[in-house]
C-alpha cells in the first residue's frame, strides 16, 4: 500500500513534468477536451434551463385545475371515437356549479367556462394576427396564475353584462401600444371595438413553441355575440385540495355524466384533463431532446478523448526506452500502467478545469445578455464535468497505458 | 532471498596468485546457477537459436566479463542474467530461487532488489536531476521519500558526485552521467551489478576512470558482471567467459575452480 502511494506520487510528478516540457502539445491536446467539456457543460445548463422552462410552462396550467374538454391531452390511436363526441358547451358551467354548491364536502371550488379562437387585433395602423381570443367569466382569474402589469381583470358585472371590455397579453400590448398606455384605449377585433382595461404581465412561451402573451380575454357574452362560430370551449374546474386530485376527478366525472344525462352503461363522452397528464405526455419528448443533445455534445468530447489517446500513444512510443529502463529498475506492469493513466487523466483534468471555467464565463455572459433564457449553472454540474473529465482520461489513456505496461523490457531497452 | 550477501571486505586469499594482477579470489556462495539454457527467437519465418545450451555458475564477489562478437548470444545471455527475459528451456536459479518460471512482476521485483543495471547509453531520465534518477529504484522498492533522498545522496557521494546532486543529465559529462547510472545501480544494494558495455559511449580516458570505479566497487565486495566486446575492458575482470554461436567457447572460471580445488586439498 505504501509502495502504491509512492508510485502514485511519482506518477503525478512525472505527469506534471511531462506536461511542462511539452507545453504546446499538451495545450493542443487538452483543447479537444476543453471544447468537449464546454459543449457538454453548456448542453447540461441548457437542459437544466429547458427543465426549468418546462416546469414554468406547466405551471401556467395550474396543478389544481381540471379541464373538461372534447379531446384528451395525449396522443390517441382511435381519434375517430373522439371526433364525433358532442362539443363541450360553455352552458355546462352553470349546472356544474349548481351541483358543486349542492354537494357537501365537495372537492371542487368553481367551474369556469372558456371559449377560444384565433383572430387579428387592430389598433390604429397596427395589427397583430393569430391572437388567441378567449371569452370567459370573471372567475377565470381564480383558475389562472397570471399577474397584471397594469389595470385589472373584468368584474362580475361586466362579465354578466357582456361589456365590450378586454384584457390583453403582453405581446399584444407591446405590438399595438409601443409608446402609449393601452388602458382605456379601444382595440378592434372583427371590426368590433373593445376597451382595454388590463394588461397581463409577461408569461413567456409555452415550451418555446408559442407565446402565451399573444392573448385577449373578454367577457363570455360579448365573445359569444361576435365570435360564436367555430370556437372551442372548455370548462375549467378549480380544486379545493390538489393532493386529492383523483377524488376530484371522479367527482367531476360524475357531475359531467349527470349534466350530459349519460345512461350508466354509456362511456364518458368527454375528457377530463390535468397538468399531470400533459406532463407525462411531454416528459418523454423532453427527455429525448436531452438525450439527443447530450449525445451530440458527447461526441465532441469523444473526439477530444481520441486526441488524448493518440497523444498518449505517441508519448508511449517516444518513451519506449524510458519504459524499458523503468522496467529494468524494477517497475512492475501496474506501475507503468498507472503512470500513463495518470498522465492522460492529468491532461483531461486540466482540459476539464479550463473548459469548465470557459463554460462558466459563457453561462454568465448568456445570463447577462438574455436574462429571460433560463440558464442553470450548478455545483452538481461542476462535479459531473470533473468526473466526466477523469473518466475521459481513464478511457483514453487505458489502451496506450496497457500497451506500455505490456512492453517487453528487452525490446523496449533496445528501441531506437 | 537476500541471504547470500557479498562477503564484506575480508576473505581475500593469496593461495591462487599465479595470474599476477588478475588474482583469483576465493569466492562466496553460488549466486547465479544456469544450467543448459537455450533461447530461441522467431524472426519472421526463421527460428534463431540465440543460446544453444549454456551452463554457467557465478559466485558472490566475482568480477566476470562476458565476451563475444555480435551474434554470439552475448546480449541474450545478459538479458537472461538480468532477469529481463526468461529462457526457452533450461534452469536458472538466482540465489536459490528458480527464475525461469517467474512471471513479469516477480522478475521486476528481482531486478529491483537483486540487480543493478549499468547501460552503455546510461538511460537516465532526461528531465530528472541526479538525485531523482538515483532514487528511482527505491521508489519501486517502496521506500519513503526521506530515506530515498538520504540513500541516493550518499551513493552519489560514493561515486564522487556529491556536488552534482541537482544537475540534470544534460548538465553532466558522459563520465559523470555514467557515474549517476552506477550510483542508481548501487542504491538498492543489489546482489550483482550488470554492466552492458559501460564504456562504449565514453572516450578511453573516461572509460578508464569508470573501470577504476568498478575496480573499487569490486574491492569493496560487489559482484560485477561485465558484458563487452572489448578485450581491453574485459581485462579488468578476474574471470572471462567467451561466447560464440550460442555456446560458451571458453571460461577461465573453470580453471579458477581447479585452482581452488587444488588449494583446498
Amino acid at each position: 500500500m505504501k509502495r502504491f502511494t509512492y508510485e502514485l506520487s511519482e506518477s503525478w510528478k512525472i505527469a506534471v513534468a511531462q506536461m511542462r516540457s511539452n507545453k504546446t502539445r499538451s495545450t493542443l491536446t487538452a483543447l479537444g477536451v476543453i471544447i468537449g467539456i464546454v459543449a457538454v457543460t453548456l448542453m447540461g445548463t441548457a437542459i437544466a434551463g429547458i427543465q426549468v422552462g418546462f416546469d414554468k410552462s406547466m405551471a401556467i396550467f395550474g396543478d389544481d385545475v381540471l379541464y373538461v374538454s372534447q379531446w384528451p391531452w395525449k396522443p390517441v390511436d382511435d381519434w375517430w371515437n373522439y371526433r364525433d363526441r358532442k362539443k363541450i358547451k360553455t352552458e355546462y358551467a352553470e349546472p356544474i356549479n349548481r351541483i358543486i354548491s349542492a354537494t357537501p364536502n365537495s372537492n371542487l371550488v368553481v367551474a369556469v367556462p372558456t371559449s377560444s379562437l384565433l383572430r387579428s387585433v387592430k389598433y390604429a395602423d397596427s395589427e397583430v394576427s393569430n391572437v388567441l381570443i378567449r371569452g370567459t367569466v370573471s372567475d377565470y382569474i381564480i383558475t389562472s396564475t397570471f399577474d397584471f402589469q397594469e389595470g385589472r381583470f373584468f368584474n362580475e358585472l361586466e362579465s354578466r353584462a357582456g361589456a365590450n371590455v378586454c384584457v390583453i397579453g403582453y405581446d399584444v400590448a407591446d405590438a399595438l401600444f409601443p409608446s402609449e398606455r393601452p388602458i382605456d384605449k379601444s382595440v378592434l377585433i372583427n371590426g368590433q371595438p373593445f376597451k382595454v382595461i388590463g394588461v397581463i404581465s409577461r408569461q413567456g412561451t409555452f415550451l418555446g413553441l408559442f407565446s402565451l402573451d399573444s392573448i385577449v380575454v373578454m367577457p363570455l357574452p360579448a365573445f359569444q355575440k361576435y365570435f360564436s362560430a367555430k370556437s372551442d370551449s372548455d370548462i375549467l374546474v378549480k380544486l379545493k385540495d390538489k393532493t386529492r386530485l383523483a377524488e376530484a376527478r371522479d367527482e367531476l366525472t360524475g357531475i359531467m355524466r349527470r349534466v350530459r344525462g349519460l345512461a350508466p352503461e354509456k362511456k364518458d363522452d368527454f375528457s377530463i384533463n390535468e397538468q399531470q397528464a400533459l406532463k407525462s405526455t411531454l416528459d418523454p419528448i423532453k427527455n429525448s431532446i436531452a438525450i439527443a443533445g447530450l449525445f451530440v455534445t458527447g461526441l465532441s468530447l469523444f473526439v477530444g478523448a481520441i486526441g488524448i489517446m493518440n497523444i498518449t500513444f505517441v508519448s508511449v512510443k517516444e518513451r519506449t526506452r524510458e519504459i524499458g529502463t523503468r522496467k529494468a529498475l524494477g517497475a512492475r506492469r501496474r506501475t507503468i500502467l498507472l503512470q500513463f493513466l495518470i498522465e492522460s487523466t492529468a491532461l483531461c483534468l486540466l482540459g476539464g478545469f479550463i473548459g469548465l471555467t470557459f463554460a462558466y464565463a459563457m453561462c454568465a455572459g448568456i445570463g447577462k445578455a438574455f436574462p429571460s433564457f433560463p440558464i442553470h449553472f450548478s455545483l452538481g454540474l461542476v462535479v459531473v464535468s470533473m468526473a466526466v473529465s477523469i473518466l475521459t482520461g481513464l478511457f483514453s489513456g487505458f489502451a496506450p497505458a496497457w500497451t506500455a505496461s505490456r512492453l517487453d523490457p528487452v525490446a523496449a531497452l533496445r528501441y531506437e | 532471498m537476500r541471504g547470500a550477501r557479498r562477503p564484506q571486505g575480508g576473505g581475500y586469499s593469496s593461495n591462487a596468485n599465479t595470474m599476477n594482477s588478475n588474482q583469483i579470489r576465493p569466492i562466496g556462495p553460488i549466486l547465479i546457477d544456469i544450467e543448459n539454457i537455450t533461447k530461441d527467437y522467431v524472426m519472421g519465418e526463421e527460428i534463431v537459436h540465440a543460446l544453444r545450451g549454456v551452463s554457467l555458475q557465478i559466485r558472490s564477489n566475482e568480477y566476470i566479463a562476458i565476451m563475444g562478437p555480435s551474434g554470439s548470444g552475448k546480449s541474450t545471455l545478459m538479458n537472461m542474467l538480468g532477469c529481463l527475459d526468461t529462457p526457452t528451456s533450461g534452469r536458472y536459479e538466482f540465489n536459490g530461487r528458480d527464475v525461469s518460471a517467474m512471471n513479469d512482476d516477480e522478475l521486476a521485483a528481482i531486478r529491483n532488489r537483486e540487480i543493478g543495471f549499468v547501460f552503455q547509453t546510461f538511460n537516465l531520465l532526461p528531465r530528472a536531476d541526479s538525485l531523482r534518477n538515483v532514487e528511482l529504484p527505491l521508489v519501486y522498492a517502496g521506500i519513503d521519500s526521506e530515506t530515498r533522498r538520504e540513500r541516493a545522496a550518499r551513493v552519489l557521494q560514493d561515486v564522487g558526485l556529491g556536488d552534482r546532486l541537482h544537475h540534470k543529465p544534460n548538465e553532466l559529462s558522459g563520465g559523470q552521467r555514467q557515474r549517476v547510472a552506477i550510483a542508481r545501480a548501487l542504491v538498492n544494494d543489489p546482489s550483482i551489478i550488470l554492466a552492458d558495455e559501460p564504456t562504449g559511449n565514453l572516450d578511453s580516458k573516461t572509460g578508464e576512470e569508470i573501470m577504476a570505479l568498478f575496480e573499487s566497487l569490486y574491492r569493496r565486495g560487489h559482484t560485477i558482471i561485465l558484458v563487452t566486446h572489448e578485450a581491453d575492458i574485459a581485462r579488468h575482470a578476474r574471470r572471462t567467459v567467451h561466447l560464440r554461436d550460442g555456446f560458451i567457447e571458453s571460461d577461465d572460471g573453470a580453471v579458477a575452480r581447479e585452482f581452488e580445488a587444488a588449494a583446498a586439498s
